[in-house]
């Protein structure tokens, strides 16, 4: 029995979260002394295909058509699980992104498969038990799931699982699969992505403003310190509610769970909901006047000072620091 | 038009999580239950969708007796009627198949559930819900609009978002942007103790998965502070210390 992996592309590239998936789905591969074969659908190139050996797939399906080039979840669903009947693929990884969502339920029926949404670890599968660590209340706390299950569905968690690259290339093969008319019932009308910005949820640092900030009109420094660590900007949700960023920014709770390497909190006190979307984080800087902020009761690094003046030495001192480097 | 609302019971946002037996239970005592945040949304985009008697809005809720007063809330935010499958939700699938027998028998023109509970975090009800019944499914939507027999829904993607059109009837998992919560009224908390809350027994069906135990995050130790007036300081930390710059 093999494991099958979907490979993710955006624009016809394959994602650092994508890897993520291969690296964890090679490594339950080896666990199972089996075979890593990956799926892909849409317009990807055959040498772009053929890197994904780098991160252990033998093999890769290539799916394409006119009709596959945007994701549409119903019949990548179908796909997918063609070829995992195909294959003889007990086990299916996945990406915990946003169309990653939309495909896992999908396939957990498809294949009358237990479902691990959101994974952070490698399968426990001592005594012939299946057991996968995943996120739980929203990043409060941790749950571990045992599928009963013949056939599993797993979904990684962005940024939990390191890349592993070997020099390997994997063997490209072309996969024809059909999916009915009725799945095609959605229509993408329109696809926007600001190619400028960087992804919140993949991203490696993000920097985040809270209503200590005062204002949207504020912003421009938190930018300016993105752009320059190459981070994505996120906020506390009072300061989504009030309109000054977009909801997609919005970290917590009730918004998203990040667990970039290192996430800088500027003017944010860190309450219990916005905590919760961020303990994931290897390291947590935090920025605040208040030294009583309890954010600083789970930050790694903290300065306490006015945002307004921190923030601009901040930046001045990432300058100094990337010339010299 | 017709619209299922599916809603879950959960713990207020504020709750600090802890668990007993050993890490095998979450520990209950004295925690607020309350209606899944975005199940809030999704029920009121769906009370704005039927405003003005243009159809009905109808909440499921697959749980025990002691989620009712949550199914209350619903009601009197405004939902026409309310279904509780009398049965603790063991996982996404066991209360994805529930809910999806009872469309079967009791067909709607849209159903919606909040994008995950903050519970569990799947957001696997909606796409389950979706192939049980052959349905198109949207996880994690932004905006929701109708129009005669069609919708043009926001889906979120990294970095940007995807507009589709798709005909009723679907399945879709709401998040912020697709509607303001609504707080109920007086009216509504008066009228919600006589509407109708149909209970009925759930349907058998195997289950695949098992939570044996739980973990919080590891503590982090003491916050190393640096001067306010020394953020090289903080650079070089980030850069030595921790390695993440």
């Amino acid at each position: 029995m093999s494991v099958l992996i979907y490979t993710e592309n955006a624009d016809g590239k394959f994602k650092k979260s994508t890897f993520e998936a291969v690296s964890y789905a090679r490594a339950i591969a080896d666990q199972n002394k089996t075979n890593l074969v990956a799926i892909s659908i849409g317009d990807v190139n055959k040498d772009e295909l053929a890197s994904l050996g780098k991160y252990g797939a033998e093999k890769v399906l290539n799916v394409s058509g006119a009709k596959l080039k945007n994701f549409v979840n119903q019949a990548y669903a179908s796909i997918i699980a063609e070829a995992a009947k195909k294959q003889g693929a007990d086990i299916v990884v996945l990406s915990n992104s946003f169309s990653g969502r939309g495909l896992a339920p999908r396939l957990g029926v498809k294949l009358e498969a237990g479902v691990i949404d959101g994974a952070v670890a490698l399968p426990d599968q001592t005594g012939g038990k299946f057991r996968v660590k995943k996120t739980a209340f929203s990043g409060k706390a941790f749950a571990v799931v045992e599928l009963t299950s013949t056939n599993k569905v797993i979904s990684l968690t962005p940024n939990s699982y390191k890349i592993v690259e070997t020099p390997s290339k994997a063997e490209v093969e072309d996969f024809s699969a059909e999916a009915k008319e009725s799945d095609f019932r959605a229509m993408i009308k329109e696809i926007v992505r600001s190619t400028d910005k960087v992804s919140l949820p993949d991203a490696d640092i993000v920097v985040s403003g809270g209503r200590g900030l005062k204002g949207p009109e504020n912003w421009a420094m938190i930018e300016e310190l993105a752009d320059l660590l190459g981070a994505a900007t996120a906020c506390s949700k009072p300061v989504s509610d009030a309109g000054w960023r977009p909801h997609s920014e919005h970290v917590g709770q009730t918004g998203i769970a990040v667990s970039p390497n290192l996430y800088i909190a500027i003017g944010i006190s860190g309450a219990i909901q916005h905590l919760a979307g961020v303990s994931s984080s290897k390291v947590i800087v935090v920025i605040n006047k208040d030294a009583d902020a309890p954010f600083f009761k789970v930050a790694d690094y903290g300065i306490v000072g006015d945002a307004f003046e921190v923030v601009p030495k901040l930046i001045t001192a990432i300058k100094e620091y990337k010339a010299s480097a | 038009m017709k619209i299922l609302v599916c809603i879950s019971n959960v713990p207020d946002t504020t709750t600090k999580i802890t668990f007993t037996d050993n890490n095998t239970q979450f520990n209950t005592n004295g925690v607020q239950f309350i209606l899944n945040p975005y199940d809030e949304i999704a029920l009121a985009r769906a009370i704005e969708l039927t405003d003005g008697g243009n159809g009905s809005v109808t909440v499921i809720n697959v749980g025990d007796v002691s989620t009712e007063p949550t199914i209350r809330k619903a009601l009197a935010i405004g939902a026409t009627d309310a279904v509780r499958i009398n049965t603790k939700p063991h996982d996404a699938w066991f209360v994805a198949y529930q809910v999806a027998q009872y469309i079967k028998a009791n067909p709607f023109d849209l159903i919606l559930t909040g994008r995950e509970s903050i519970d569990y975090n799947g957001s696997k009800v909606a796409g389950m819900i979706g192939e049980l019944l052959d349905l198109p499914s949207v996880s994690i939507i932004k905006k929701l609009d109708i129009d005669g027999d069609k919708a043009t829904v926001e889906r979120e993607i990294e970095g940007g978002k995807e507009v589709l059109t798709i005909p009723l009837p679907f399945v879709a998992g709401t998040a912020e942007g697709v509607a303001e919560p609504k707080i109920p009224n007086m009216r509504g908390i008066m009228s919600a103790r006589t509407k109708p809350l149909t209970v009925i027994e759930p349907v058998e069906v195997k289950t695949f998965s098992e939570v044996i135990s739980f973990e919080t995050p590891a503590p982090r130790g003491q916050v190393k502070l640096v001067s306010a007036d020394d953020p090289a300081k903080l650079v070089e930390l980030l850069h030595t210390e921790a390695r993440v710059i």
